[in-house]
Protein backbone atom coordinates (compact mmCIF):
# COMPACT_ATOMS: atom_id res chain seq x y z
CA UNK A 1 0.00 0.00 0.00
CA UNK A 2 1.23 3.39 -1.14
CA UNK A 3 1.70 6.36 1.87
CA UNK A 4 -0.80 8.79 0.05
CA UNK A 5 -3.60 6.42 0.18
CA UNK A 6 -3.40 5.77 3.96
CA UNK A 7 -5.27 9.10 5.26
CA UNK A 8 -7.96 8.05 3.47
CA UNK A 9 -8.21 4.98 4.39
CA UNK A 10 -8.60 5.85 7.93
CA UNK A 11 -11.31 8.39 6.97
CA UNK A 12 -13.28 5.21 5.86
CA UNK A 13 -12.50 3.12 8.58
CA UNK A 14 -13.93 5.87 10.92
CA UNK A 15 -16.83 6.22 8.85
CA UNK A 16 -17.18 2.50 9.00
CA UNK A 17 -16.98 2.11 13.02
CA UNK A 18 -19.45 5.06 13.40
CA UNK A 19 -21.83 4.18 10.28
CA UNK A 20 -24.42 3.15 13.04
CA UNK A 21 -24.59 6.80 14.45
CA UNK A 22 -24.04 8.70 11.65
CA UNK A 23 -26.71 7.31 9.44
CA UNK A 24 -29.61 8.23 12.45
CA UNK A 25 -27.55 11.92 12.94
CA UNK A 26 -28.88 13.91 9.76
CA UNK A 27 -33.03 12.86 10.54
CA UNK A 28 -32.77 13.03 14.05
CA UNK A 29 -31.13 16.99 13.26
CA UNK A 30 -33.61 17.27 11.13
CA UNK A 31 -36.75 16.59 13.04
CA UNK A 32 -35.17 18.52 15.76
CA UNK A 33 -34.19 21.89 14.13
CA UNK A 34 -37.60 21.95 12.34
CA UNK A 35 -40.03 19.83 14.62
CA UNK A 36 -38.99 20.18 17.64
CA UNK A 37 -37.78 23.55 18.03
CA UNK A 38 -40.64 24.77 16.48
CA UNK A 39 -43.09 23.23 18.75
CA UNK A 40 -41.25 24.75 21.70
CA UNK A 41 -41.42 27.99 20.30
CA UNK A 42 -45.21 27.75 20.11
CA UNK A 43 -44.67 27.25 24.15
CA UNK A 44 -43.23 30.22 24.45
CA UNK A 45 -45.15 32.11 21.58
CA UNK A 46 -48.65 30.96 23.32
CA UNK A 47 -47.51 33.23 26.35
CA UNK A 48 -46.51 36.51 24.11
CA UNK A 49 -47.53 39.47 22.04
CA UNK A 50 -45.86 39.54 18.86
CA UNK A 51 -45.24 43.13 17.07
CA UNK A 52 -43.08 44.02 14.06
CA UNK A 53 -42.40 47.81 14.42
CA UNK A 54 -39.80 49.01 12.14
CA UNK A 55 -38.87 45.28 10.67
CA UNK A 56 -38.33 44.04 13.96
CA UNK A 57 -40.18 42.05 16.19
CA UNK A 58 -40.86 42.84 19.63
CA UNK A 59 -42.08 40.15 22.12
CA UNK A 60 -44.05 40.84 25.48
CA UNK A 61 -45.66 38.46 28.44
CA UNK A 62 -48.91 38.46 28.05
CA UNK A 63 -50.29 35.06 28.85
CA UNK A 64 -53.80 36.26 29.56
CA UNK A 65 -54.44 38.63 26.42
CA UNK A 66 -54.25 35.45 24.08
CA UNK A 67 -56.81 33.80 26.46
CA UNK A 68 -59.02 36.45 26.06
CA UNK A 69 -58.69 36.29 23.05
CA UNK A 70 -59.45 32.70 22.66
CA UNK A 71 -62.70 33.52 25.17
CA UNK A 72 -63.92 36.10 22.45
CA UNK A 73 -63.34 34.06 18.98
CA UNK A 74 -66.68 33.95 18.37
CA UNK A 75 -65.76 31.67 14.87
CA UNK A 76 -64.02 28.61 16.89
CA UNK A 77 -67.57 27.30 18.09
CA UNK A 78 -68.56 27.09 14.22
CA UNK A 79 -65.02 26.26 13.22
CA UNK A 80 -65.31 23.00 15.61
CA UNK A 81 -68.41 21.94 14.89
CA UNK A 82 -67.49 22.67 10.52
CA UNK A 83 -64.52 20.46 11.02
CA UNK A 84 -65.86 17.40 12.81
CA UNK A 85 -68.98 17.60 10.56
CA UNK A 86 -66.55 17.67 7.47
CA UNK A 87 -64.51 15.01 8.71
CA UNK A 88 -67.00 12.57 9.72
CA UNK A 89 -69.33 12.90 6.67
CA UNK A 90 -66.73 12.90 3.72
CA UNK A 91 -64.89 9.91 5.57
CA UNK A 92 -67.68 8.18 6.22
CA UNK A 93 -69.31 8.28 2.09
CA UNK A 94 -65.07 7.73 1.04
CA UNK A 95 -65.23 4.89 2.76
CA UNK A 96 -68.19 3.59 1.26
CA UNK A 97 -67.89 4.71 -2.22
CA UNK A 98 -63.80 3.09 -1.59
CA UNK A 99 -65.06 -0.33 -0.54
CA UNK A 100 -67.66 -0.51 -3.30
CA UNK A 101 -65.11 0.71 -6.03
CA UNK A 102 -62.24 -1.82 -4.82
CA UNK A 103 -65.42 -4.48 -4.42
CA UNK A 104 -66.41 -4.01 -8.14
CA UNK A 105 -63.25 -3.67 -9.40
CA UNK A 106 -61.01 -6.61 -7.43
CA UNK A 107 -64.09 -8.81 -9.25
CA UNK A 108 -63.68 -7.57 -12.90
CA UNK A 109 -61.84 -10.59 -14.99
CA UNK A 110 -60.13 -8.22 -17.20
CA UNK A 111 -58.94 -4.70 -17.05
CA UNK A 112 -58.17 -4.42 -13.62
CA UNK A 113 -54.89 -2.51 -14.20
CA UNK A 114 -56.22 0.42 -16.39
CA UNK A 115 -59.25 0.89 -14.39
CA UNK A 116 -57.05 1.42 -11.26
CA UNK A 117 -54.60 3.77 -13.09
CA UNK A 118 -57.36 5.53 -13.98
CA UNK A 119 -59.16 5.58 -10.43
CA UNK A 120 -55.97 7.45 -8.99
CA UNK A 121 -55.84 10.05 -11.49
CA UNK A 122 -57.65 12.24 -8.49
CA UNK A 123 -54.96 12.11 -6.09
CA UNK A 124 -52.21 13.04 -7.95
CA UNK A 125 -53.77 16.75 -9.11
CA UNK A 126 -52.40 19.49 -7.13
CA UNK A 127 -55.25 19.89 -4.35
CA UNK A 128 -54.96 23.83 -5.48
CA UNK A 129 -55.59 22.97 -9.05
CA UNK A 130 -58.39 20.85 -7.86
CA UNK A 131 -59.90 23.99 -5.72
CA UNK A 132 -59.30 25.94 -9.12
CA UNK A 133 -61.27 23.40 -11.36
CA UNK A 134 -64.32 22.77 -8.82
CA UNK A 135 -64.48 27.09 -8.13
CA UNK A 136 -65.04 26.44 -11.93
CA UNK A 137 -67.62 23.53 -12.38
CA UNK A 138 -69.30 25.43 -9.26
CA UNK A 139 -69.68 28.79 -11.02
CA UNK A 140 -73.64 29.82 -10.67
CA UNK A 141 -73.62 30.67 -13.93
CA UNK A 142 -72.28 28.71 -16.30
CA UNK A 143 -70.60 25.76 -14.50
CA UNK A 144 -71.37 22.29 -14.78
CA UNK A 145 -73.27 20.97 -12.01
CA UNK A 146 -75.93 24.03 -12.82
CA UNK A 147 -76.10 22.91 -15.83
CA UNK A 148 -76.89 19.59 -14.95
CA UNK A 149 -79.48 20.78 -12.67
CA UNK A 150 -80.72 22.69 -15.67
CA UNK A 151 -81.07 19.67 -17.79
CA UNK A 152 -83.53 18.10 -15.30
CA UNK A 153 -85.28 21.81 -14.47
CA UNK A 154 -83.92 22.85 -11.64
CA UNK A 155 -82.98 26.11 -10.47
CA UNK A 156 -79.56 27.47 -10.77
CA UNK A 157 -78.28 27.20 -7.11
CA UNK A 158 -75.48 28.96 -5.38
CA UNK A 159 -72.71 26.13 -4.48
CA UNK A 160 -70.38 27.99 -2.66
CA UNK A 161 -71.85 31.31 -2.18
CA UNK A 162 -74.63 29.89 -0.06
CA UNK A 163 -74.31 29.31 4.15
CA UNK A 164 -76.33 26.09 4.33
CA UNK A 165 -74.83 24.45 0.38
CA UNK A 166 -71.03 25.99 1.08
CA UNK A 167 -69.96 23.06 3.90
CA UNK A 168 -71.37 20.59 1.77
CA UNK A 169 -69.86 21.49 -2.30
CA UNK A 170 -66.30 21.75 -0.01
CA UNK A 171 -67.15 17.81 1.21
CA UNK A 172 -68.20 17.13 -2.70
CA UNK A 173 -64.93 18.24 -3.84
CA UNK A 174 -62.88 16.24 -0.84
CA UNK A 175 -64.99 12.77 -1.67
CA UNK A 176 -63.79 12.91 -5.29
CA UNK A 177 -60.24 13.75 -4.44
CA UNK A 178 -60.28 10.99 -1.84
CA UNK A 179 -61.88 8.10 -2.82
CA UNK A 180 -59.16 7.09 -5.20
CA UNK A 181 -57.07 7.00 -2.03
CA UNK A 182 -59.52 4.47 0.27
CA UNK A 183 -59.68 2.73 -3.52
CA UNK A 184 -56.06 2.34 -3.69
CA UNK A 185 -55.89 0.40 0.12
CA UNK A 186 -58.80 -1.57 0.26
CA UNK A 187 -58.08 -2.76 -3.05
CA UNK A 188 -54.44 -4.27 -3.04
CA UNK A 189 -55.87 -5.91 0.37
CA UNK A 190 -59.10 -7.44 -1.73
CA UNK A 191 -56.94 -8.96 -4.69
CA UNK A 192 -54.71 -10.40 -1.39
CA UNK A 193 -57.83 -12.26 -0.37
CA UNK A 194 -57.55 -15.65 -0.15
CA UNK A 195 -59.35 -17.15 -2.58
CA UNK A 196 -59.87 -20.82 -0.92
CA UNK A 197 -61.70 -19.21 1.98
CA UNK A 198 -64.09 -17.41 -0.04
CA UNK A 199 -64.49 -20.55 -2.73
CA UNK A 200 -65.08 -22.45 0.39
CA UNK A 201 -67.82 -20.39 2.27
CA UNK A 202 -69.41 -20.57 -1.52
CA UNK A 203 -69.24 -24.01 -1.69
CA UNK A 204 -71.09 -24.26 1.11
CA UNK A 205 -73.91 -22.38 0.06
CA UNK A 206 -73.15 -18.64 1.46
CA UNK A 207 -75.44 -16.12 -0.47
CA UNK A 208 -73.52 -12.83 -1.86
CA UNK A 209 -74.85 -11.04 1.08
CA UNK A 210 -73.64 -13.71 3.95
CA UNK A 211 -70.25 -13.78 1.95
CA UNK A 212 -69.44 -10.42 1.96
CA UNK A 213 -71.05 -9.31 5.38
CA UNK A 214 -69.21 -12.69 7.42
CA UNK A 215 -65.78 -13.50 5.22
CA UNK A 216 -65.11 -11.10 3.24
CA UNK A 217 -65.46 -7.56 5.59
CA UNK A 218 -64.17 -9.21 8.38
CA UNK A 219 -60.66 -10.25 6.27
CA UNK A 220 -60.84 -6.79 5.11
CA UNK A 221 -60.87 -5.23 8.77
CA UNK A 222 -57.00 -4.55 8.70
CA UNK A 223 -57.08 -2.13 5.70
CA UNK A 224 -59.95 -0.92 6.22
CA UNK A 225 -58.50 0.47 9.82
CA UNK A 226 -55.42 1.53 8.15
CA UNK A 227 -57.46 3.26 5.68
CA UNK A 228 -59.89 5.11 7.88
CA UNK A 229 -57.47 6.04 10.66
CA UNK A 230 -54.90 7.85 7.55
CA UNK A 231 -57.77 9.47 5.88
CA UNK A 232 -59.26 10.69 9.17
CA UNK A 233 -55.88 12.15 9.62
CA UNK A 234 -55.61 13.75 6.71
CA UNK A 235 -59.32 15.30 6.43
CA UNK A 236 -58.49 17.06 9.69
CA UNK A 237 -55.58 18.96 7.98
CA UNK A 238 -57.44 20.21 5.21
CA UNK A 239 -56.74 23.53 4.25
CA UNK A 240 -56.12 23.97 -0.04
CA UNK A 241 -59.68 23.41 -1.25
CA UNK A 242 -61.07 24.90 1.27
CA UNK A 243 -58.90 27.96 0.99
CA UNK A 244 -59.52 28.30 -2.80
CA UNK A 245 -63.32 27.14 -3.07
CA UNK A 246 -65.51 29.76 -0.39
CA UNK A 247 -62.15 31.29 1.84
CA UNK A 248 -64.30 29.99 4.41
CA UNK A 249 -67.16 31.93 3.82
CA UNK A 250 -70.48 32.69 3.34
CA UNK A 251 -69.09 33.56 7.00
CA UNK A 252 -67.50 30.96 8.78
CA UNK A 253 -70.20 28.24 7.52
CA UNK A 254 -66.99 26.58 5.82
CA UNK A 255 -64.41 27.47 7.98
CA UNK A 256 -62.51 24.65 9.00
CA UNK A 257 -59.37 24.13 11.91
CA UNK A 258 -56.37 24.44 9.50
CA UNK A 259 -57.94 28.07 7.43
CA UNK A 260 -58.69 29.19 10.74
CA UNK A 261 -55.40 28.62 11.83
CA UNK A 262 -53.83 30.77 8.64
CA UNK A 263 -56.65 33.27 9.19
CA UNK A 264 -55.56 33.88 13.00
CA UNK A 265 -51.62 33.23 12.11
CA UNK A 266 -51.29 35.16 8.65
CA UNK A 267 -54.36 37.84 8.03
CA UNK A 268 -54.93 38.69 11.72
CA UNK A 269 -51.08 38.62 12.49
CA UNK A 270 -52.45 36.85 15.79
CA UNK A 271 -48.73 35.34 16.01
CA UNK A 272 -49.55 34.94 19.90
CA UNK A 273 -52.87 33.47 19.88
CA UNK A 274 -52.29 31.75 16.45
CA UNK A 275 -49.72 29.85 18.94
CA UNK A 276 -51.92 28.79 21.77
CA UNK A 277 -55.10 27.64 19.22
CA UNK A 278 -51.83 25.45 17.34
CA UNK A 279 -50.38 24.06 21.39
CA UNK A 280 -54.29 23.35 21.78
CA UNK A 281 -54.80 21.68 18.33
CA UNK A 282 -51.48 19.70 18.82
CA UNK A 283 -52.66 18.69 22.04
CA UNK A 284 -55.87 17.49 20.57
CA UNK A 285 -54.67 15.54 17.50
CA UNK A 286 -52.05 13.74 20.03
CA UNK A 287 -55.01 12.89 22.83
CA UNK A 288 -57.12 11.34 19.46
CA UNK A 289 -53.99 9.67 18.16
CA UNK A 290 -53.53 7.87 21.57
CA UNK A 291 -56.87 7.07 22.05
CA UNK A 292 -57.06 5.39 19.00
CA UNK A 293 -53.90 3.56 19.58
CA UNK A 294 -55.66 2.47 22.80
CA UNK A 295 -58.96 1.25 21.36
CA UNK A 296 -57.17 -0.74 18.36
CA UNK A 297 -55.03 -2.59 21.29
CA UNK A 298 -58.34 -3.30 22.82
CA UNK A 299 -60.65 -3.69 20.16
CA UNK A 300 -57.37 -6.48 18.96
CA UNK A 301 -57.45 -8.64 22.32
CA UNK A 302 -61.05 -9.33 22.16
CA UNK B 1 -86.16 -7.29 -17.02
CA UNK B 2 -87.49 -9.83 -15.63
CA UNK B 3 -86.36 -12.49 -18.03
CA UNK B 4 -82.54 -11.51 -17.19
CA UNK B 5 -81.52 -14.32 -14.49
CA UNK B 6 -80.23 -12.72 -10.83
CA UNK B 7 -76.47 -13.23 -11.39
CA UNK B 8 -76.57 -11.33 -14.92
CA UNK B 9 -78.76 -8.66 -13.45
CA UNK B 10 -76.22 -7.97 -10.72
CA UNK B 11 -73.71 -8.29 -13.18
CA UNK B 12 -75.16 -5.65 -15.43
CA UNK B 13 -75.38 -3.55 -11.95
CA UNK B 14 -71.81 -3.73 -11.29
CA UNK B 15 -70.85 -2.18 -15.19
CA UNK B 16 -73.49 0.40 -14.60
CA UNK B 17 -71.79 1.52 -11.03
CA UNK B 18 -68.65 1.16 -12.79
CA UNK B 19 -69.16 3.29 -15.89
CA UNK B 20 -70.73 6.10 -13.37
CA UNK B 21 -67.52 5.83 -11.74
CA UNK B 22 -65.54 6.58 -14.74
CA UNK B 23 -67.20 9.36 -15.38
CA UNK B 24 -67.39 10.87 -12.10
CA UNK B 25 -63.23 10.36 -11.93
CA UNK B 26 -62.47 11.34 -14.95
CA UNK B 27 -65.74 13.89 -16.32
CA UNK B 28 -64.05 16.92 -14.18
CA UNK B 29 -60.98 16.53 -16.29
CA UNK B 30 -63.04 16.53 -19.85
CA UNK B 31 -64.77 19.58 -18.60
CA UNK B 32 -61.54 21.74 -17.52
CA UNK B 33 -59.49 20.56 -20.32
CA UNK B 34 -62.65 21.87 -23.08
CA UNK B 35 -62.99 25.15 -21.04
CA UNK B 36 -58.98 25.68 -20.99
CA UNK B 37 -59.71 25.74 -25.01
CA UNK B 38 -62.43 28.09 -24.85
CA UNK B 39 -62.59 31.68 -25.07
CA UNK B 40 -64.08 34.06 -22.49
CA UNK B 41 -67.34 34.01 -24.30
CA UNK B 42 -67.62 30.54 -25.15
CA UNK B 43 -67.14 29.31 -21.31
CA UNK B 44 -69.66 32.04 -20.19
CA UNK B 45 -72.19 30.62 -22.65
CA UNK B 46 -71.71 27.06 -21.63
CA UNK B 47 -71.99 26.18 -24.99
CA UNK B 48 -70.45 22.81 -26.05
CA UNK B 49 -69.91 23.49 -29.57
CA UNK B 50 -67.00 26.51 -29.93
CA UNK B 51 -63.91 27.20 -31.78
CA UNK B 52 -60.56 26.02 -29.89
CA UNK B 53 -58.03 28.23 -29.24
CA UNK B 54 -54.53 28.34 -27.46
CA UNK B 55 -54.98 31.77 -25.95
CA UNK B 56 -55.64 30.67 -22.47
CA UNK B 57 -52.14 28.69 -22.80
CA UNK B 58 -50.54 31.04 -24.33
CA UNK B 59 -51.42 33.65 -21.33
CA UNK B 60 -50.90 31.78 -18.98
CA UNK B 61 -47.49 30.74 -19.99
CA UNK B 62 -46.13 33.24 -21.95
CA UNK B 63 -47.93 36.80 -20.74
CA UNK B 64 -46.03 39.16 -18.58
CA UNK B 65 -49.31 39.44 -16.21
CA UNK B 66 -48.22 36.02 -15.57
CA UNK B 67 -45.90 34.11 -12.85
CA UNK B 68 -46.23 30.83 -14.18
CA UNK B 69 -43.02 29.86 -15.62
CA UNK B 70 -40.74 31.26 -12.90
CA UNK B 71 -43.17 29.03 -10.70
CA UNK B 72 -42.57 26.21 -12.78
CA UNK B 73 -38.53 27.19 -12.05
CA UNK B 74 -39.34 27.72 -8.51
CA UNK B 75 -41.44 24.33 -8.27
CA UNK B 76 -38.44 22.02 -9.57
CA UNK B 77 -35.88 23.63 -7.81
CA UNK B 78 -37.55 23.30 -4.78
CA UNK B 79 -39.02 19.75 -4.96
CA UNK B 80 -35.71 18.76 -6.91
CA UNK B 81 -33.57 19.54 -4.25
CA UNK B 82 -36.10 18.66 -1.26
CA UNK B 83 -36.37 14.97 -2.78
CA UNK B 84 -32.79 14.42 -3.02
CA UNK B 85 -31.98 15.42 0.99
CA UNK B 86 -35.17 13.56 1.91
CA UNK B 87 -33.71 10.31 -0.08
CA UNK B 88 -30.15 10.53 1.24
CA UNK B 89 -31.21 11.29 4.74
CA UNK B 90 -34.25 9.24 5.07
CA UNK B 91 -32.31 6.37 3.78
CA UNK B 92 -29.84 6.08 6.02
CA UNK B 93 -32.40 6.50 9.08
CA UNK B 94 -34.13 3.83 8.17
CA UNK B 95 -31.36 1.24 7.67
CA UNK B 96 -29.87 2.66 10.82
CA UNK B 97 -33.35 2.00 12.22
CA UNK B 98 -33.74 -1.62 10.62
CA UNK B 99 -30.00 -2.50 10.97
CA UNK B 100 -28.36 -1.26 13.73
CA UNK B 101 -29.63 -2.66 17.53
CA UNK B 102 -30.42 0.91 18.62
CA UNK B 103 -32.37 0.94 22.03
CA UNK B 104 -36.10 0.44 22.13
CA UNK B 105 -36.32 3.78 23.16
CA UNK B 106 -34.76 5.39 20.48
CA UNK B 107 -36.42 3.65 17.43
CA UNK B 108 -39.86 4.02 19.40
CA UNK B 109 -39.30 7.22 20.44
CA UNK B 110 -38.07 8.29 16.13
CA UNK B 111 -41.05 6.59 14.70
CA UNK B 112 -43.52 7.78 17.04
CA UNK B 113 -42.26 11.54 16.88
CA UNK B 114 -42.79 11.09 13.14
CA UNK B 115 -46.21 9.84 13.21
CA UNK B 116 -46.91 12.41 15.65
CA UNK B 117 -45.57 15.17 13.47
CA UNK B 118 -47.16 13.56 10.66
CA UNK B 119 -50.90 13.73 12.32
CA UNK B 120 -50.29 17.96 13.33
CA UNK B 121 -51.79 20.11 10.59
CA UNK B 122 -49.00 21.73 9.40
CA UNK B 123 -50.48 25.13 9.63
CA UNK B 124 -50.25 24.65 13.13
CA UNK B 125 -45.87 24.63 12.51
CA UNK B 126 -46.03 27.52 9.78
CA UNK B 127 -46.17 30.47 12.48
CA UNK B 128 -43.11 29.34 14.54
CA UNK B 129 -41.12 28.61 10.80
CA UNK B 130 -41.97 31.81 9.46
CA UNK B 131 -40.43 33.82 13.17
CA UNK B 132 -37.53 31.47 13.05
CA UNK B 133 -36.74 32.04 8.97
CA UNK B 134 -37.36 35.65 9.55
CA UNK B 135 -34.96 35.59 12.15
CA UNK B 136 -32.31 33.91 10.17
CA UNK B 137 -32.86 35.76 7.34
CA UNK B 138 -34.14 32.89 4.97
CA UNK B 139 -37.98 34.18 4.51
CA UNK B 140 -39.05 34.17 1.28
CA UNK B 141 -35.89 32.05 -0.02
CA UNK B 142 -36.07 28.57 -2.02
CA UNK B 143 -34.39 27.21 0.95
CA UNK B 144 -36.66 27.82 3.62
CA UNK B 145 -39.58 25.89 1.40
CA UNK B 146 -36.95 23.22 0.55
CA UNK B 147 -35.71 22.77 4.39
CA UNK B 148 -39.82 22.49 5.44
CA UNK B 149 -40.64 20.36 2.65
CA UNK B 150 -37.59 17.97 3.46
CA UNK B 151 -39.27 17.56 6.86
CA UNK B 152 -42.08 16.97 6.33
CA UNK B 153 -41.81 14.14 3.60
CA UNK B 154 -39.26 12.84 5.70
CA UNK B 155 -41.55 10.51 7.56
CA UNK B 156 -43.33 9.14 4.41
CA UNK B 157 -39.37 8.19 3.26
CA UNK B 158 -38.34 6.83 6.87
CA UNK B 159 -41.38 4.07 6.79
CA UNK B 160 -41.29 3.31 3.13
CA UNK B 161 -38.06 2.70 2.67
CA UNK B 162 -38.01 0.89 6.45
CA UNK B 163 -40.76 -1.70 4.97
CA UNK B 164 -38.26 -1.95 1.64
CA UNK B 165 -35.36 -2.95 4.03
CA UNK B 166 -37.45 -5.77 6.43
CA UNK B 167 -37.98 -7.27 3.26
CA UNK B 168 -34.32 -8.03 2.40
CA UNK B 169 -33.79 -11.51 3.87
CA UNK B 170 -30.92 -10.97 6.19
CA UNK B 171 -28.48 -13.69 4.99
CA UNK B 172 -27.36 -11.66 2.14
CA UNK B 173 -25.93 -8.93 4.42
CA UNK B 174 -24.44 -11.00 6.38
CA UNK B 175 -22.93 -13.25 3.46
CA UNK B 176 -21.35 -10.02 2.52
CA UNK B 177 -20.26 -9.03 6.24
CA UNK B 178 -18.66 -12.93 6.23
CA UNK B 179 -16.64 -12.40 2.82
CA UNK B 180 -14.89 -9.19 4.61
CA UNK B 181 -17.44 -6.48 3.47
CA UNK B 182 -17.51 -3.36 5.75
CA UNK B 183 -20.42 -2.42 6.75
CA UNK B 184 -20.45 0.27 4.60
CA UNK B 185 -19.55 -1.18 1.21
CA UNK B 186 -22.31 -4.13 2.76
CA UNK B 187 -25.02 -1.21 2.19
CA UNK B 188 -23.65 0.79 -0.60
CA UNK B 189 -23.11 -2.32 -2.47
CA UNK B 190 -25.47 -5.04 -1.37
CA UNK B 191 -28.67 -3.52 0.16
CA UNK B 192 -28.73 -0.77 -1.53
CA UNK B 193 -29.10 -1.90 -4.94
CA UNK B 194 -32.01 -4.24 -3.54
CA UNK B 195 -33.79 -1.38 -2.66
CA UNK B 196 -33.88 0.94 -6.07
CA UNK B 197 -38.05 0.22 -6.32
CA UNK B 198 -38.37 1.88 -3.01
CA UNK B 199 -35.97 4.93 -3.69
CA UNK B 200 -38.15 5.46 -6.68
CA UNK B 201 -41.54 4.79 -4.43
CA UNK B 202 -39.95 7.46 -1.87
CA UNK B 203 -38.50 9.81 -4.67
CA UNK B 204 -41.89 9.95 -6.78
CA UNK B 205 -43.99 10.74 -3.28
CA UNK B 206 -41.84 13.10 -1.71
CA UNK B 207 -41.62 15.23 -5.31
CA UNK B 208 -44.90 15.24 -5.87
CA UNK B 209 -46.10 16.27 -2.56
CA UNK B 210 -43.12 18.82 -2.43
CA UNK B 211 -44.37 19.84 -6.28
CA UNK B 212 -48.14 19.99 -5.14
CA UNK B 213 -47.41 21.44 -1.04
CA UNK B 214 -49.80 24.83 -0.83
CA UNK B 215 -50.02 26.10 2.81
CA UNK B 216 -46.58 26.05 3.58
CA UNK B 217 -45.19 28.30 0.49
CA UNK B 218 -48.29 30.58 0.56
CA UNK B 219 -46.78 31.71 3.80
CA UNK B 220 -42.83 31.40 3.66
CA UNK B 221 -42.46 32.77 0.25
CA UNK B 222 -43.41 36.04 -1.84
CA UNK B 223 -44.11 36.77 -5.54
CA UNK B 224 -40.47 36.07 -6.90
CA UNK B 225 -39.80 32.98 -5.20
CA UNK B 226 -43.97 31.50 -5.22
CA UNK B 227 -44.26 27.84 -6.51
CA UNK B 228 -46.91 26.83 -9.09
CA UNK B 229 -49.53 25.78 -6.35
CA UNK B 230 -49.35 29.40 -4.91
CA UNK B 231 -49.83 31.08 -8.50
CA UNK B 232 -52.49 29.10 -9.84
CA UNK B 233 -54.20 30.03 -6.18
CA UNK B 234 -53.56 33.50 -7.59
CA UNK B 235 -55.26 33.04 -10.98
CA UNK B 236 -58.73 31.71 -8.89
CA UNK B 237 -57.77 34.67 -6.62
CA UNK B 238 -57.77 38.00 -8.71
CA UNK B 239 -60.14 40.85 -8.65
CA UNK B 240 -61.34 39.47 -11.92
CA UNK B 241 -61.46 36.23 -12.46
CA UNK B 242 -59.84 34.99 -15.31
CA UNK B 243 -61.73 31.61 -16.08
CA UNK B 244 -60.26 30.08 -19.35
CA UNK B 245 -56.44 30.67 -17.62
CA UNK B 246 -57.46 29.46 -14.30
CA UNK B 247 -58.36 26.29 -16.23
CA UNK B 248 -54.87 26.47 -18.23
CA UNK B 249 -53.21 27.02 -15.18
CA UNK B 250 -54.28 23.65 -13.38
CA UNK B 251 -53.91 21.85 -16.27
CA UNK B 252 -50.71 22.60 -16.77
CA UNK B 253 -49.73 22.62 -13.20
CA UNK B 254 -51.59 18.89 -12.98
CA UNK B 255 -49.04 17.41 -15.84
CA UNK B 256 -45.60 16.87 -14.00
CA UNK B 257 -47.02 15.13 -11.00
CA UNK B 258 -49.17 13.23 -13.27
CA UNK B 259 -46.77 12.14 -15.71
CA UNK B 260 -44.18 11.21 -12.70
CA UNK B 261 -46.54 9.31 -10.86
CA UNK B 262 -47.55 6.87 -14.42
CA UNK B 263 -43.85 6.12 -14.00
CA UNK B 264 -43.88 5.59 -10.28
CA UNK B 265 -46.73 3.79 -9.84
CA UNK B 266 -45.60 0.55 -9.68
CA UNK B 267 -43.40 1.02 -7.47
CA UNK B 268 -45.63 2.53 -4.81
CA UNK B 269 -48.27 -0.04 -5.00
CA UNK B 270 -45.74 -2.41 -4.31
CA UNK B 271 -44.50 -0.16 -1.22
CA UNK B 272 -47.99 0.58 0.02
CA UNK B 273 -49.27 -2.91 0.15
CA UNK B 274 -46.00 -4.19 1.86
CA UNK B 275 -46.14 -1.39 4.29
CA UNK B 276 -49.83 -1.12 5.65
CA UNK B 277 -51.63 -4.45 4.27
CA UNK B 278 -49.58 -7.03 4.95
Amino acid sequence: MSRPGAPRRGIVEALNRTFRHWSLLPAVLVFALLTAYPIVNLLRMAVSTIEFREGREIWSFTPLRNWDLLLADSALGPVVFNTIVFVVVAVAIEMVAGLALALLIGGLTRGKAIMRTLMIIPILVPPVAIGSMFKLMFNHDFGVFNQILGYVGIAPVSWLGSTSLALLSVIIVDVWHWVPFIFLILFAAVEGLPKEVLEAARVDGATRWQLLRRVTLPLLMPALTVALVFRAILAFKTFDEVYLLTGGGPGTSSELLSLHLYKVFFEQNQLGYGALLSVFTIVGVLSLMVLARWLTQRWSLR
Amino acid sequence: MSRLSAATRAALLGWLMLGLALVVVVGPFLWIAVASFKQPIAILSGTWSFTPTLDNYADVLLSKRSDFLAGMRNSLIVATVSTAIVLVVGTLAAYSLHRFAWARWVTLGFLSWTLAFHMIPVLTLVGPWYLAFKQLGLYDTRLALILTHVSVNLPMAVWLMMSFFKDIPPEIEQAALVDGCHPLSAFWCVVLPLVVPGLIAAGVLAFVFSWNEFSIALNLVSQTNATVPVVVAKFAQDYEIQHGQMAAASILATIPALALMVFGQRFIVQGLTMGSVK
